[in-house]
């Protein structure tokens, strides 16, 4: 099973692999906002938070079908479905995959971005935890949505419509803890909601995920 | 005599035919009835105007919305577990029906909120609840029209109702928990003492009755309509392979 | 599953029987939600090559599919230990950013298997080792994708059209290669149009077309 992780790894940091892609989205989206809103400090930093959890989940979202659209076009995925691993093996390592080169690039590069959005220095270790806490979640439900669409030619448009409303939790409880720890209120309670729905999806999602792509695939 | 009969698309065809005509004249009566009664025949509320008698429509609209999703929950887990082709057919014909009935909810409830809270839109948390059915309503039709294969689709759409019933109930504790709102509780309800006045509890109830009525209505007709087209497509894939 | 049990009780045992690796019988199969195939007999023994053979659209593709256990037979039944088959596909599974080694060496891991040099000798693509796959030529992909069979370790090879865009040249090493399977104690299931030169029976799949079924079935009048 670390070999489907090395190799997704691998082929999302070669040429084409679209490693950094979703990096540049979220930076372009938090140069953007600026631009639309005004430059006044004060009310970039009241925003930050949310713009900074929106444009995080946009950018995990844009490579979400490349996790089983490209294993499904070269014939990869009826040779896994075939393997002596559990698909449901590969699906959570192929979530993680994701994870290590989306989510965790993202949460890494998001303070630097923060400071672009006049963030309170205060909130940085907050951006962090939530990113850190929440964007597995991203990770594992968006392959879940990449499973339901696996036999479409041109799903990507119809993935976002799916997963979308599923990161809705993720999104409120994340974007609320951060609000919460940087005003210096009580985060434990959004906080461990975000850390109760990535467990939950880690655990549950990767069966659901593989019993959607056997599914697509017959 | 089992339950399951029904099951048989055959059988489901002629029972339902036979009973569709009663049910449409009843949903008929029953609404006209809690509408003209709402309408006409009811006092105006104190501090409400007569903007409160949008009430016969938001409620039973809202109160359907919710529940067209929860009837598609039972008939898709019938599905996955009995795999009826009706049953998972009866999900995909009231789809569209809940859709409508949350786009009515939302458009009566922007209507009432204009006078009532000065704002046509406020994210509390039942509105944004219901928004968020929405977003659940256009994907899984959009997932039905997505794809061709009837077993495959049926499959996927009953694991997309199944998982994002449990997401809508996270996000629906979520939004709580983000915005307290300033929606008024439940209309009617048993237990509580806050629930509307007499005189509005009647036509309330005759026009849910309505709703009710009306959906079994229209998903019969729906259903009906998709095994026919099913049949149809049946019928011209044994043309192409003879 | 019913059959699950006594195979795994025999294996335990060591029990190989008359070295019959694949039994089907009265198998049918769909596609599309269609019924393509009908009352396919066949058993499969080691040391033996089974041709399939019928017009196009028959639903060869989707009797190696339902063999491999991608998709659910609607009647019959297979009998075969669990992983012994390989599915070969009209599409060969490469990574083009990755190297002709990185292909096969994550194969072999995905299979347990260690040493990739004998899959490379036999598909000669030793000079190719370090080259990227988008490089590679048709053919050369091909050869890679055959070489994957080799690194499984699966005892049935079911192969679907497997010399398309192969040389002679290649066609004879894709040979060669099936032997040597056999004589090892191996059985493939190639579906294929062009003589490939082995000892091997057909099964011609023209008459299991699938006829149209009764609409009166309780739940099934759809199909």
């Amino acid at each position: 099973m670390i070999a489907i992780l090395i190799r997704d790894m691998r082929l999302a940091m070669r040429a084409g692999g679209g490693f950094g892609l979703g990096l540049a989205f979220f930076l372009i989206v938090v140069v953007l906002v600026p631009f639309g809103v005004g430059p006044q400090s004060a009310i970039l930093a009241e925003i930050a938070p949310g713009i900074l959890w929106v444009g995080a989940l946009l950018a995990c979202l844009l490579s979400l079908d490349r996790i089983f659209a490209l294993d499904f076009e070269d014939g990869s995925l009826d040779l896994l479905a075939t393997a002596p691993i559990p698909l449901e093996g590969v699906v959570a390592m192929k979530a993680l995959a994701h994870w290590l080169t989306t989510g965790l690039p993202l949460t890494i590069a998001a303070p630097f971005l923060a400071v672009l959005l006049h963030m309170p220095q205060n909130g940085f270790v907050w951006l962090v935890i939530t990113l850190a806490t929440g964007t597995p979640a991203l990770s594992f439900i968006g392959t879940f949505g990449a499973a339901l669409t696996v036999g479409l030619k041109r799903g990507g448009l119809l993935l976002s419509l799916l997963v979308l409303p599923l990161y809705v939790p993720t999104l409120i409880f994340g974007a609320e803890a951060l609000h919460r720890g940087m005003a210096g209120l009580d985060a434990t309670t959004p906080l461990l909601m975000l850390a109760g729905i990535t467990t939950g999806v880690i655990a549950l999602l990767p069966f659901v995920a593989a019993a959607t792509i056997r599914i697509n695939l017959r | 005599m089992s339950l399951w009969e029904y099951a048989n698309p055959r059988k489901f065809m002629q029972t339902s035919g036979a009973v569709l005509p009663w049910f449409a004249v009843l949903s008929i009566i029953f609404l006209s009835t809690g509408m003209i009664w709402g309408f006409s025949f009811t006092p105006e509320a104190e501090n409400f105007g007569s903007s409160v008698k949008i009430m016969y429509v938001h409620v039973p609209a809202a109160l359907m919305a919710i529940n067209i999703w929860v009837m598609m929950l039972v008939t898709s887990l019938v599905w996955l577990v009995r795999r009826h082709h009706v049953s998972v057919l009866a999900a995909r014909a009231a789809a569209p029906i809940g859709l409508v009935m949350t786009l009515i909810a939302l458009f009566t409830g922007a209507i009432w909120g204009q006078p009532m809270w000065g704002t046509y839109w406020a994210w509390d948390p039942r509105l944004t609840a219901f928004l968020i059915l929405l977003m659940f309503y256009l994907g899984y039709i959009a997932l039905w029209q997505a794809i061709d294969d009837p077993e495959t689709v049926a499959d996927l759409t009953s694991v997309l109702c199944m998982v994002g019933s449990v997401f809508a109930l996270l996000s629906r504790y979520a939004v709580n928990f983000w915005n307290q709102g300033l929606h008024q509780g439940a209309s009617l309800s048993l237990d509580k003492e806050e629930h509307v006045a007499d005189v509005y509890y009647w036509p309330l109830l005759i026009s849910m009755a309505g709703f009710v009525l009306l959906f079994i209505t229209l998903v019969l007709i729906r259903t009906r309509t998709e095994i026919r087209a099913r049949r149809l497509a049946a019928l011209m894939a044994r043309e192409r392979n003879q | 599953m019913d059959r699950a049990l006594p195979l795994f009780l025999r294996g335990l045992l060591g029990y190989a029987g008359d070295m019959e690796l694949m039994n089907v019988r009265n198998l049918a199969c769909t596609r599309g939600g269609a019924a393509v195939l009908e009352g396919v007999n066949f058993t499969l023994s080691a040391g033996q090559v089974l041709l399939l053979r019928g017009p196009n659209g028959i639903g060869k593709t989707t009797l190696l599919r339902t063999l491999a256990g991608l998709q659910p037979a609607i009647e019959g039944a297979i009998e075969t230990e669990p992983d012994t088959i390989t599915y070969g596909a009209h599409a060969d599974g490469l990574k083009s950013t990755l190297t002709v080694a990185e292909n096969l060496e994550f194969w072999a891991q995905v299979y347990g298997m260690r040493d990739i040099n004998p899959a490379l000798d036999a598909f000669n693509l030793q000079n190719l080792k370090t080259r990227d796959a988008h490089n590679l030529s048709a053919g050369q992909k091909r050869r890679l994708g055959l070489a994957r069979l080799l690194v499984t370790g699966r005892k049935i090879w079911a192969l679907d059209e497997p010399t398309v865009s192969l040389d002679m040249a290649s066609v004879e090493l894709f040979a060669d290669a099936v032997r040597a399977h056999c004589k090892a104690g191996g059985a493939a299931l190639i579906a294929t149009h062009i003589d490939l030169g082995i000892a091997a029976d057909l099964l011609d799949l023209t008459a299991n077309k699938a006829k149209p079924r009764d609409l009166a079935g309780f739940d099934e009048a759809f199909e």
